[in-house]
């Protein structure tokens, strides 16, 4: 390997590292483009191939993108965060999570179970609510959620709660009878309350299909972050660099394991460090 | 939207029509459009490379170049050895000669085993079964209501001595739920396990002392239809921290290619058993591997 070149193999090697962290062929070719040309047009050495590879998908991530969760609710009411994804997720366990994070920071929180339909989902929440302190509103198996996602804002109201967070229930992008479903639990929360927070829970495992899953959800209800599970196993989360510079939405949480306090703010840094791991070029 | 591999592979060979055997920059172009297709349907890379090597090889000879539309007969080629892959014939459950039959459920966080642990147990009862599902997830919260529910929809007994959430041993449940079984006279025993992390040794090892306290005849491997470039690592992990007889592929309802389905037959010859297809407990299938591999080249 000489110095100012890179043999096709590094290169291969390069690409190779991005394919299998789930970045895709698309994003994935236009990054190695970005970094030949750099390379030829600074003449850098093979030493600083991984910088410029990290720099240029640094850049793809984009530090600067608003991560904030903004929970500042209007003046006679909580914040209201609606929770979506498709099964399995991880939508109440980061519902869970969140709200721990926000008891810890002084709010009081309501959670609305309305997912109605999986067995036990409820049940689920519910635990979740013991264990960081925090009611759970709740309504009977196979009841309409959106009335579910009613009530628990109104109970927020009431209470004069900070925020309240609705969990709901796990549906594929392509079932257009349960995204149907999903809007109307958004647009019956705001005939009372404006949603501050939409976010998307996004398994990192998730392979392509996790863009379209944001496309869809997006359109239906107007996503507004990224919560990024599983992010504790070996996958590394790829997708979300075209999710988010496709759809321009920010991943603003990480899930890191199934506890509590298993929730992060989403570090570009560090996202892009695990994802490059021991990359070819050292 | 996706163009299909056909379309693609047409569109290469538009020049070519009638004009014999394929050069070998006429092989390198099918095989960047194979490639991509393939990556795109998250069929794992290394499991990409070997199957393009290996189309490469054919569409060098004599197949393609006798072909009047060699586009059509690449094809062909790449769909034959998708189906190679995926298993020719759908394999049977075993069951055991003196029953009961034990079937283990083991997979990541989610992926669905304990809602395939209902369908499962439900499809078993159809078939004149008596099956017993065993609720040894005690971690995950509510995983054992979650079980009781779609086994009283399922209506079939559940065996569920502890609550969960963190109480009890699922070690110990397992193998009583075994022994349950066999004083009742129930003649498969399904285990619900908690999800876990590949790269969780804590986990695997439990997952491994749960099979070594019941010997199943059966561990399934239930994988989500949606995973990524993950699948082969994930698939690898689960093989050798626990084992697995089979394949389950969930979600199958969506609209994710699935090339998981290929990644993990390739890479470990385990074969894909059964496909479940949505949230109602009759959404459960054999699996087809002619259906998926059509699925996953979009034909
Ligand atoms: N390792 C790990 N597991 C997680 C994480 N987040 C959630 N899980 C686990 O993933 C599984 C599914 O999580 P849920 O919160 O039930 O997912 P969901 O999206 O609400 O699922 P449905 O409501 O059924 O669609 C559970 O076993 C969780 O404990 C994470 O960040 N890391
Ligand atoms: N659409 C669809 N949803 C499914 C399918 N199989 C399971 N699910 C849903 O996926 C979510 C997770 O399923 P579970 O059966 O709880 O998964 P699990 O592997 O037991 O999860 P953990 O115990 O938390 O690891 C639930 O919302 C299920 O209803 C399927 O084939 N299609
Ligand atoms: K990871
Ligand atoms: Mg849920
Ligand atoms: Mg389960």
């Amino acid at each position: 390997l000489s110095r100012d070149r890179l043999d096709e193999d590094t290169w291969e090697d390069i690409e190779d590292t991005l394919i299998t962290a789930d970045v895709g062929v698309g994003p994935t070719q236009e990054l190695v483009e970005k970094l030949r040309t750099r390379l030829r047009v600074e003449g850098s050495s093979a030493a600083d191939a991984r910088t410029v590879l990290r720099e240029e998908l640094l850049a793809l991530v984009d530090p600067s993108m608003d991560r904030e969760l903004h929970l500042d609710g209007p003046e006679d009411g909580p914040a209201v965060v609606l929770v979506v994804g498709v099964n399995g997720a991880g939508k109440t366990t980061s519902v869970g999570k969140i709200a721990r994070v926000l008891v810890a920071d002084g709010k009081s929180v309501v959670m609305g179970a309305a997912d109605t339909f999986r067995a036990a989902a409820t049940e689920q929440l519910t635990t979740w609510g013991e264990r960081v302190g925090v009611e759970v509103v709740s309504g009977p198996e196979g009841s309409d959620p959106a009335s579910v996602a009613f009530e628990s804002v109104r109970a927020g109201v009431e209470r004069g709660a900070d925020v309240v967070l609705v969990d709901t229930a796990g549906r594929l992008q392509n079932k257009a009878g349960l995204m149907d479903e999903l809007g109307k639990v958004k647009r019956v929360i705001e005939k009372q309350m404006p949603v501050r927070e939409v976010l998307l829970v996004l398994d990192a495992t998730t392979g392509q299909n996790g863009m379209v899953q944001a496309r869809v959800f997006r359109e239906v209800v107007d996503v507004t972050g990224i919560v990024l599970t599983k992010l504790d196993g070996s996958a590394k989360g790829g997708i979300v660099v075209a999710v988010q510079r496709e759809l321009g939405v920010p991943v603003k949480l990480v899930g890191l394991g199934e506890g509590a306090d298993d929730l992060a703010p989403f570090d570009p840094e560090a996202f892009v460090d695990a994802l490059l791991g021991e990359s070819p070029v050292d | 939207m996706f163009t299909t591999l056909s379309d693609r592979l047409s569109e290469t060979f538009k020049a070519l029509r009638g004009k014999g055997r394929l050069s070998e920059a006429d092989i390198d172009a099918t095989a960047r459009e194979i490639r991509l297709a393939l990556l795109e349907a998250d069929v794992a890379l290394p499991v990409v490379k070997d199957f393009i090597a290996a189309v490469k090889e054919r569409a060098r000879g004599e197949e393609v170049s006798q072909a009047l539309n060699p586009a059509q007969q690449v094809v062909k080629i790449v769909n034959e050895e998708l189906v190679g892959i995926l298993g020719g014939e759908t394999r049977r459950l075993t069951f055991a000669k003196t029953p009961p039959t034990v079937i283990m459920l083991a997979g990541l966080q989610g992926s669905g085993k304990t809602t395939l642990a209902a369908k499962l147990a439900l499809w078993l009862k159809d078939q004149g079964k008596s099956p017993l599902l065993v609720a040894a997830d005690l971690q995950r919260p509510n995983a054992v209501n979650q079980l009781q529910v779609n086994g009283e929809r399922a209506g079939v007994t559940v065996f569920a001595p502890q609550p969960g959430n963190g109480v009890g041993d699922p070690v110990a449940v397992s193998r009583e739920g075994v022994a349950e079984a066999r004083r009742t006279l129930h003649d498969v025993v399904i285990i619900d396990t908690a999800g876990r992390l590949g790269i969780d040794e804590e986990l695997m090892r439990q997952a491994a002392d749960i099979r070594d306290a019941v010997t199943p005849d059966e561990i399934l491997f239930v994988v989500d239809a949606m995973i990524g470039q993950d699948a082969v690592n994930t698939a690898q992990a689960f093989l050798d921290g626990v084992g697995y007889d089979g394949v389950v592929l969930t979600k199958l309802d969506g609209d994710a290619r699935g090339g998981a389905a290929l990644s993990i037959a390739k890479m470990t010859g385990k074969p894909v058993m059964f496909a479940s297809a949505g949230e109602k407990l009759t959404d459960f299938d054999l699996f087809h591997p002619d259906r998926m591999a059509s699925r996953i080249l979009d034909m």
